[in-house]
């Protein structure tokens, strides 16, 4: 079995892994990780995303031997302490969010907007979430807070 | 605290671990010794099992056990039940087929289980499950509900000749054929509901947990409603005493209906933890998911409308074959009965009524309820006739629903079809939302739209729908097999904090902040010093959970009643404590007064004294503040309101595309307007969902091609617009709180809103008939098959 070496969230971790282990898997069980979902079999639902070397990334769709290296950031890695990433606030105040279960593949996809562009319209945020899937808020409010929080990462 | 009580958009105490991944879902929860259970499922529609070998199976490393059909029917595990008991017409109860977890003899659905493999890790259960032969003779199948019915189709059931399962009606058929023959018009459609699937974002999951200390079980499983899963699963098919089965449901990602039920993977679990004396965990994918969840919706109907010279309705006729599926899922049978046939008197006085429903086996899915759940399929037809009628008669389709409206003052109001309306206001949300969306605005915007080369149309719903589930009595008449009644504890602590302990769930509606906003505000303390606990069978009192919109309504005024004793007796130890007599007492704001004077205790003082009764008369006054009450409705309520929708059609490609959508519905009172608004926004986004995008399908021999969210569309950000949602209140009259609930208004209002638009944008082409889903594929099918040709420009 191979190691895999990274740093996930500031720390470096080692493991033995079968090679086919995607990365989603090591995450949640692995590491106990488990902010990172699993919604689908397809790369479709975005439930996954985590951050590779500052880019969102579906972690279903990576081996973990793929993240050899590098640099990954899960949901849990985004507030620092007590202090809550702007967007997991913009989530919160915009009622982005409803079960939950997409929720942190939503925002970790939604950081990633942010720090490309700082003032998305609604337009480009809704083309942004195409590989995020949510089946609880119609979407209404995650654009909000989205675009509140993008505002907010830059302000 | 002017803004945490009721009515206030107070943010939600549950996000935090969501917003920060420390939710605790099925899948995340692991258990010491754990195994990990894969299921066989069988790949035919319709197979006889000539048998099972699972020797290959067994001997494969860290495999545990393989259990079949056999193994937990000779141990006595029973059939998943039907919860809901419907008679025919001619007087018959349904048929009712044995649903064992495990099959026996026969599979019956693609996907339906045939085995469970249980190992030490996922891919060696994985591994072995392909090593499990199973010898299928595999047998023609029959897939759709009309084919189902006809002469010559496979026969899922020999107890179900003809795929019947039952032929119900309601309404009075000899009023209506009289209505019909003096009608100055009759608008008939044929009308397909197509058949969804839910597809919360969390899939099922559920662990199986066996003590052998203490011979209790624990089942951790994705449901909307875990003392009914305790008690079906307990009582009738594994036939545990309920004080020692406990079922947790923690955080639920997403229900819609489809996490009600109790599924074949839970029992199996369960008994299979037992068995084995090591917890077993299941997680479904998402293509497993689509095979076994149950699935919704699935109608085909044929349905007419009889006016008179000045376009007031009649009567209304049904026939309506609906598809169960293979076997008889939970609630199943109620969904296109009672659910469905009283609802077809819609917002309007149409006097006379009849419906007509014949409900098939089929080899697919079971199907059962899925937001809205019968109402969605009524609203379709009563909407679908209304605005049809009105374009067919030449008169404005908000006109001609205005002549039929039920007028404000003639509540409560019995129609035809069974329901009493309690109250509403039906023509105020129908100019709301006509004003909103600028409808007398709208033929100069189709003129721009046309000069573009666009189409565009737009479409009325006006709905209501009956909620609240249920009045016991009521459901028990209809056939239902249990009471629907819910539960609430209030247990206020020394330090003056309260948990509030209750029988619904929470899977996205907030409850956590919606129920602290009642109780707090009731009590007069800070709504952080409020919890509210649901989920854990060990923990709240028995609730039949959450669905048909009635967490708030049943659930909610359960709490009301539980916080009225909580008053009653804080008033009593007040009352002690200032040494006056109880009907001095005031209660307001938090405070305990003596009437008349400014003598008083807070709250938290009462709290403190009641746990610490050094003076109490004990004979008179018992120590502690912990309430509880059960609350059954009596009546359903009657959410309603009116969307509106504007579309634009590409000619070219068929893209359909909304560009206004307006939703004003009246819920009652409303205790969170913000939770509110995502409700709507979310039951919107699926009644999109079933109008254009999504559609489950079948093949001939019962393969189901739309497995997978490659091939099965649900609607993405960029498939939806903002939507525009305003509330009207009419308090419901028979609750203690006056509300009426909101989650599935969205889902039963959409699809003839959508549709209609639709169809309105593409009748000057001649299309006349279009089902849902209304696709680009579908759409330019339609416009290039129309009566009337796309002009040249």
């Amino acid at each position: 079995m191979p190691t895999v070496s990274m740093t996930v969230n500031g720390k470096s971790v080692s493991a033995d892994v079968e090679p086919r282990t995607l990365l989603v898997q090591f995450l949640r069980e692995n590491l106990g990780l488990t902010g990172t979902h699993v919604g689908c079999d397809t790369s479709q639902c975005g439930a996954c995303v985590v951050h590779v070397d500052g880019r969102s990334t579906k972690a279903c769709t990576m081996l973990a031997v793929q993240a050899e290296g590098k640099n990954v950031t899960t949901i849990e890695g985004l507030a620092k302490g007590d202090e809550l990433h702007p967007m997991q606030e913009a989530f919160r105040e915009h009622h982005g969010l409803q079960c939950g279960f997409c929720t942190p593949g939503m925002i970790m996809s939604a950081v990633e907007l942010g720090m490309r562009n700082k003032e998305p319209t609604e337009e480009e945020v809704r083309h942004w979430l195409e590989g995020n899937i949510c089946r609880c808020t119609g979407y209404h409010n995650i654009v909000k807070a989205i675009m509140a929080g993008a505002r907010a990462m830059s302000a | 605290m002017a803004n945490e009580g009721i009515g206030a958009a107070v943010r939600r105490k549950e996000d935090y671990r969501f917003i920060t991944g420390q939710g605790t879902y099925v899948d995340d929860i692991n258990r010491p010794g754990q195994l990990y259970a894969v299921f066989v499922r069988s790949p035919h529609a319709h197979a006889v099992l000539k048998g099972i070998d699972v020797s290959g199976a067994a001997a494969m490393p860290g495999v545990a056990a393989v259990f079949t059909g056999a193994d937990m029917a000779a141990n006595g595990v029973g059939s998943l039940p039907c919860g809901w008991l419907i008679h025919s017409r001619d007087g018959k109860p349904m048929v009712e087929p044995p649903h064992p977890p495990l099959a026996v003899e026969r599979v019956r659905y693609v996907g339906d289980h045939v085995a469970v493999v249980i190992a030490d890790s996922l891919s060696r259960a994985r591994e072995a499950a392909e090593r499990v032969e199973v010898h299928y003779e595999p047998l023609p199948a029959v897939t759709g509900p009309a084919e189902a019915i006809g002469a010559g189709a496979p026969q899922v059931w020999e107890a179900a000749p003809g795929n019947l399962c039952y032929d119900w009606e309601i309404g009075d058929r000899a009023a209506t054929e009289t209505a019909f023959s003096k009608a100055h018009h009759v608008t008939r459609l044929e009308l397909i509901n197509n058949r969804l699937i839910p597809n919360a974002i969390e899939p099922r999951a559920a662990i199986g947990d066996f003590d052998r200390a203490t011979g209790e079980y624990t089942l951790y499983t994705t449901t909307q409603n875990p003392h009914v899963i305790r008690l079906l699963m307990g009582a009738f098919v594994l036939h545990i005493p309920e004080h020692k089965l406990r079922v947790v449901a923690p955080d639920v990602g997403g229900g819609f209906g489809s996490k009600i039920f109790h599924y074949a993977e839970e029992a199996v679990v369960a008994w299979a933890a037992g068995k084995i004396r090591k917890p077993v965990k299941w997680t479904a994918d998402r293509s497993e998911s689509f095979v076994s969840d149950a699935h919704g919706r699935d109608h085909v109907t044929t349905a007419e409308l009889a006016l008179d010279e000045n376009g007031k309705f009649l009567g209304m006729r049904v026939e309506t074959i609906a598809n169960l599926g293979a076997y008889l899922s939970t609630f199943s049978t109620s969904v296109p009965t009672y659910l469905y046939g009283t609802l077809l008197a819609g917002e309007y006085t149409t006097p006379a009524i009849y419906c007509n429903v014949k409900a098939t086996f089929t080899n697919t899915a079971p199907v059962d309820a899925y937001r809205g759940a019968g109402r969605p399929e009524a609203t379709f037809v009563v909407e679908r006739l209304v605005e049809t009628a009105a374009h067919e008669l030449g008169i404005d389709p908000a006109e001609l629903r205005r002549r039929n409206l039920i007028p404000p003052d003639a509540f409560p109001y019995a129609t035809p079809v069974a329901l009493q309306y309690d109250s509403g206001n039906y023509a105020g949300t129908l100019d709301a939302a006509l004003k909103a969306i600028d409808y007398a605005g709208f033929p100069a915007r189709r003129d721009a739209a046309k000069a573009q080369g666009k189409l565009r149309g737009i479409g009325i719903s006006a709905y209501i729908e009956a909620c609240g589930l249920a009045p016991s009595a009521v459901a028990g008449a209809l056939g239902a097999r249990a009471g629907l009644y819910e539960a609430a504890e209030v247990r206020v602590h020394p330090t003056g904090s309260v948990t509030v302990f209750t029988g619904t769930h929470s899977h996205g509606q907030g409850h956590e902040t919606t129920l602290a906003q009642v109780a707090a505000s009731r009590l007069g303390i800070p709504i952080e010093n409020v919890e509210v606990v649901h989920g854990d069978t060990a923990r709240i009192p028995f609730g039949m959970g959450t669905y048909g919109s009635r967490s708030l309504a049943v659930g909610g005024s359960a709490l009301a009643k539980a916080l009225d004793k909580i008053e009653t007796k804080a008033k009593k130890i007040a009352a002690h404590m200032l040494e006056a007599s109880e009907a001095d007492i005031e209660f307001k704001d938090g405070k305990f007064t003596v009437s008349g004077t400014d003598r008083s205790l807070a709250f938290g003082e009462v709290a403190l004294q009641a746990y610490v009764p050094h003076n109490f008369p004990h004979d008179e006054l018992e120590p502690g503040l912990d309430e509880s009450s059960f609350y059954d409705p009596v009546n359903f309520t009657y959410p309603a309101g009116c969307h509106v929708c504007e579309v634009e059609i590409d000619r070219d490609t068929g893209v359909t595309r909304i560009v206004g959508f307006v939703a004003a519905d009246d819920f009652g009172n409303i205790v969170n307007p913000m939770i509110v608004e995502g409700q709507v926004h979310g039951g919107i986004a699926q009644g999109i969902g079933q109008a254009l995008l999504e559609g489950c399908i079948y093949d001939e021999s019962g393969q189901l091609v739309t497995g997978s969210y490659m091939d099965y569309c649900m609607p993405r950000a960029d498939d939806l617009p903002s939507f525009t949602v305003m509330t009207q209140e009419t308090p419901c009259p028979h609750n203690p709180l006056g509300v009426k609930g909101c989650g599935e208004a969205g889902a039963i209002a959409a699809p003839a809103a959508v549709m209609n638009a639709v169809m309105d944008a593409l009748r000057p082409l001649g299309v006349e008939r279009l089902d849902m889903p209304a696709t680009p594929q579908r759409v330019w099918q339609a416009m290039h098959a129309a009566a009337t040709p796309l002009a040249a420009e």
